[in-house]
Formats: structure tokens, C-alpha cells, sequence
């Protein structure tokens, strides 16, 4: 069969991620360690794990309700209050399939074929292959080291158009680590106010910064009506493989996603539902401990890249750094492919994140500090050897 | 002080510039505040964690529990004293329960921990009883795992 004929055009076009280049190589290398990751080092806390293991010896696990447990629900809407003072009623939330599903339920609810689609980059891979393959036209904001990768107003007012019909603002940033405080949010407000453009606004990183609160924009004056807030259990509660996550937005939003929702996934895995509630509920103090330990190891291999030659901005948010790799004179892409065959440790190309993060790599500090280190000490030795074939 | 410590605790080896930077200090206050730790005995030495079987093939460690008769005022700590002495007590602790102290002797064959029980420890005025277990294989110590049991389960690289 020729299944090139078969195929959708539109799915052919879609390149697949970047970053899993470097996992083949990774996983084909003997020896290799890895700074690669984008998920924590520390296990799902113990009493959430307890909660799935109980929703499994005492229950049917039956599908729930379209858009997740009521009772999940409320609690998810409560919590939000507490962080962020934003109230939402249960039924302007739908419990996703992590982060992800969100992303692509907002994605996929707002966008017609030609529809533009603002996407801050450096940012997580997923934003331009969903826009593209919902027939929209994905335009990249580019950030730059210099102002510390975070969206700025001029930025946004030039590439806004009549076809502009979303902007996604990732933030606390995956690959950069880069916040954006409520000063520096405002700007952005002020332009979006009194226009047609939906934020999505993901924040899967907010419970992970150093030294600030998280700020979300639809805490902005009249920016709530105007954003889909996305958030999930993976990062803030080591829950990557729970697959959990949630979106909130204004109803008339929501009531058509739920539809995309229930169509395509039903409803969100029962036992991780009901391990989501434990962890929201009684799970703050192990985010304070893990929040603690990512910071100290953030200090370090902040100072440790300095000192190396690799200029490395300093990240408020997330567990990356995103270190410039310039002293080395080489692409992004060969920096990281040499390092992972020659010096055997993996990480990622900034470029897998957007053109604007060529030129940098990013490294995860989800490991424990000795293994850093170690990993450290291979990139050190790598510079050096290039330093020596100059 | 606390943070300090915990990270001592996973790499001692880790320099007052690198415990600065995590700690949000100086690298003077660092080595202020380690001279501090040492000097009010808190710190009492820095050691190595070995896999022993991969060090030193010949070494046989055996853990000691030992019934003692306290004495009038001076309780268990007049045979501890006489036990620490030796070098082949590598730590020695006070229990509750079943036994009183718990000696951990580290010997370079089976028979040569058999005789120090025999000669040395049996032989203390005070001791009633020994039982002696010999340590097969170390899967942790100190926080760190020693068999090859631990692998990283995550992917390589993930979004």
C-alpha cells in the first residue's frame, strides 16, 4: 500500500519534535547521563499515591463525568482562589489529560482555517504543530537573553494583525526558566484590552518559582474574560505520568470545548482524578520542599555555567537553565550532539524551542546535586577540548 | 545552618563557593559557619562512602549485639569506653530493646571477627551475652544506594 497516499496532507507536513533527535542518540550511547528531562526527580508525594492505590481497592473505577469530578472540580476552583484570588465555578473548569489535552482542546475551540496565532519563543514544543494542524497560522514572538526572554509590548503590538486570534503566553517559561511579574504583565493587558484576542495562558510551572509569586494575567483588570488558563498536577506535584491537568475559562468557552473534550477523550483517567484532589488539598508543604531543593541546586549550576564561560541568565521560574553556548562557536544542534557522542551527556538544542533559542541549550536541574555535578564536570571538559582544536 | 548541613550531608566534598551559591551566602560566612560546626563538635569528621565489596574484597564486617550489666552511676558509658578503643569497631551505639549495644566490627576475615568477639568484647567485665550477625551485602548507607539497584526511570530527554 502507498501509505505516503493515504496519509493527511496536514499531518505529513508536521515535523516531529526536536528534541527527539537527541533521545535516540541518548538511549543508542553507553554511559550516557542525562540533564535532558522535563519532569521532576522527586516521587508523586506518598499520600497521593495512597489515594490512587484506595480509589483502587474500594471502588468501581468507572468513567466520570465529562469534564472531570465535581468534587475535583472545587477543589481545583478553590485553589485557584487561594493562589490567585480568581474565581471560577466548577463548570468553567474541564479536568484534562494533562497540560497537553488542554492546550489542544483551547487551541482547537478557538481557531478558523487562516486564524493567526501569537506564540512567545523560546516555548514548549506543542503550540505551532496543534495551531497548524487546526488549520491556523502559527506567528513566533521572539525573546530575546537581553530582556530576560519575556514578552514585552512592542513585541506583541508589531505582529498583531486583523487575523490575530489568540496569543499564547508561556510562562513560567519551559525552556528558559523566565517569569513575568504583574509589572511586567501589565504592558501586555493594556494592549489585549478592548481587542478580540484569547490569551492562553499556560501555566503548568506556576506553583515552581524562586523568589516571586507566580502572577497570572487573568488577574489583570479585565483580562479574565479574555483568558484560558491552563494548569496540571505534573510539575507542581510530580504527577508527570498521571496525566492530569486542567483548563479554566469563561463559560461560553468552555461549554464548546467540553464538547472537543468529550468527543475525543471521554473523560480524564478516574484514579488520577481522585489522586489529584489529595494532592491539591493536603500536598502544599511537599511543593515548599521540593521548591527548596530545586533552588539550591538553581544557584549552583547558575553560578557553575557562569564560571564555566557559558553565560547563563538567571531563571526565576520552572527547573531549566538555558545557558548560552556562543564561547563554544558552535550551532545549538552540534553543541549538543558533540557533547552527547563525545562527552555522553544529554541535553537539549535551544532551537528545538523556536529559532530564537539558537545559540543557547537547555539544561534541566530536575536531578539530584551530585549528579549534576558530575554532568557539569563533562561539559567543563567538553569546553576545554574545544578551546584545544582552536 | 540547617540547609548547610543537609547538603554536607549528600557531598562534603562540595566547595564553599558551590555552598554559597546554593545557600544565598558568602563564601566567607560558608566557611565561617563551617569552622563554627566543627569547633562546637557538631561536624565531627568528613568520611568516604565505599562500596566495600568493590574496594576491598577481603574485609568482613559483622554487627555485635551485646547484653551488658550497667554499672552504679557511670551506666553504659565506662564499657563503651573500653570498646571504642579498638580499631576494628567501626561504630558502637546504645539500644533500646532486646540488647544494650550494638557493635559494628569490621575484620579481614570471618575468624579474625570471631576471635575480637571471643577475646576482646566477650571478655569485658559487665558483658552477659553476644550475638554476632555478619553483614552479607549493603544495598544503602548513609543515604546512598551501594548495590546497582537505583536507575533513573524518566526518559533521556522528555519535552
Amino acid at each position: 500500500m502507498d501509505y505516503d497516499k493515504i496519509l493527511s496532507d496536514k499531518i505529513k507536513t508536521i515535523k516531529p519534535s526536536g528534541i527527539r533527535k537527541f533521545f535516540d542518540i541518548a538511549a543508542q550511547t553507553e554511559g550516557v547521563i542525562s540533564l535532558g528531562v522535563g519532569e521532576p526527580d522527586f516521587p508523586t508525594p506518598w499520600s497521593v499515591r495512597r489515594a490512587a492505590i484506595e480509589t483502587i481497592e474500594r471502588r468501581r473505577i468507572v468513567y466520570t463525568a465529562n469534564p472531570g469530578l465535581l468534587e475535583l472540580r472545587k477543589t481545583i476552583c478553590s485553589k485557584v482562589e487561594e493562589r490567585l484570588g480568581l474565581k471560577y465555578e466548577p463548570d468553567e473548569a474541564i479536568v484534562t489529560v494533562g497540560g497537553s489535552e488542554a492546550i489542544d482542546l483551547a487551541i482547537r475551540t478557538i481557531l478558523n482555517p487562516g486564524d493567526e496565532v501569537l506564540i512567545v519563543e523560546p516555548s514548549f514544543v506543542c503550540y505551532s504543530p496543534i495551531t497548524e494542524l487546526a488549520g491556523g497560522i502559527p506567528v513566533p514572538l521572539e525573546t530575546s537573553e537581553k530582556e530576560e526572554f519575556k514578552l514585552t509590548a512592542e513585541t506583541l503590538r508589531s505582529k498583531i494583525t486583523e487575523r490575530t486570534k489568540m496569543l499564547i503566553l508561556p510562562y513560567p517559561n519551559n525552556p528558559t526558566g523566565a517569569i513575568m511579574t504583574k509589572e511586567e504583565l501589565e504592558p501586555i493587558a493594556e494592549v489585549l484590552r478592548g481587542t478580540d484576542i484569547i490569551v492562553l495562558s499556560d501555566e503548568i510551572y506556576s506553583e515552581l518559582t524562586y523568589g516571586e509569586k507566580h502572577t497570572s494575567i487573568a488577574q489583570l483588570d479585565g483580562m479574565k474574560e479574555r483568558t484560558i488558563l491552563v494548569n496540571g498536577f505534573s510539575k507542581a506535584y510530580a504527577m508527570t505520568g498521571w496525566r492530569l491537568g486542567y483548563v479554566l475559562g469563561p463559560k461560553p468557552i468552555i461549554k464548546q470545548m467540553l464538547k472537543l473534550h468529550q468527543y475525543a477523550i471521554m473523560s480524564s483517567p478516574t484514579i488520577s482524578q481522585y489522586a489529584g484532589i489529595e494532592a491539591i488539598r493536603h500536598c502544599d508543604d511537599e511543593i515548599k520542599k521540593m521548591v527548596d531543593e530545586y533552588d539550591a541546586r538553581r544557584r549552583l549550576i547558575v553560578k557553575e555555567f557562569n564560571r564555566m564561560g557559558m553565560e547563563c541568565f538567571e531563571p526565576k521560574g520552572a527547573f531549566y537553565v538555558f545557558p548560552s553556548i556562543k564561547c563554544s562557536g558552535l550551532s545549538s544542534e552540534e553543541f549538543c550532539t558533540r557533547l552527547v557522542e563525545e562527552y555522553k551527556v544529554a541535553i537539549v538544542p535551544g532551537n528545538a524551542f523556536g529559532q530564537s533559542g539558537e545559540g543557547y541549550v537547555r539544561v534541566s536541574y530536575a536531578y539530584s546535586i551530585n549528579h549534576i555535578l558530575e554532568a557539569l564536570k563533562r561539559i567543563e571538559a567538553f569546553l576545554a577540548s574545544l578551546k584545544n582544536e582552536k | 545552618m540547617e540547609t548547610l548541613l543537609k547538603l554536607l550531608r549528600q557531598n562534603s566534598r562540595l566547595s564553599n563557593a558551590q555552598l554559597a551559591a546554593m545557600t544565598g551566602t558568602t563564601e566567607n560566612e560558608v566557611a565561617a559557619k563551617i569552622q563554627e560546626l566543627e569547633n562546637t563538635g557538631i561536624i565531627k569528621g568528613y568520611s568516604v562512602i565505599l562500596d566495600e565489596d568493590k574496594a576491598e574484597k577481603d574485609v568482613v564486617t559483622a554487627i555485635i549485639e551485646l547484653r551488658v550489666t550497667p554499672q552504679a552511676d557511670v551506666g553504659f558509658d565506662d564499657i563503651s569506653k573500653k570498646i571504642v578503643i579498638y580499631d576494628e569497631v567501626t561504630s558502637l551505639t546504645l539500644m533500646s530493646g532486646g540488647y544494650d549495644l550494638a557493635v559494628t566490627v569490621t575484620c579481614a576475615s570471618l575468624k579474625e571477627v570471631a576471635l575480637f568477639v571471643a577475646q576482646r568484647l566477650s571478655t569485658i567485665k559487665g558483658v552477659l551475652s553476644t550475638t554476632t550477625h555478619f553483614v552479607l551485602k549493603r544495598y544503602k548507607e548513609k543515604g546512598f544506594i551501594i548495590s546497582d539497584g537505583e536507575y533513573d526511570e524518566r526518559e533521556f530527554v522528555s519535552p
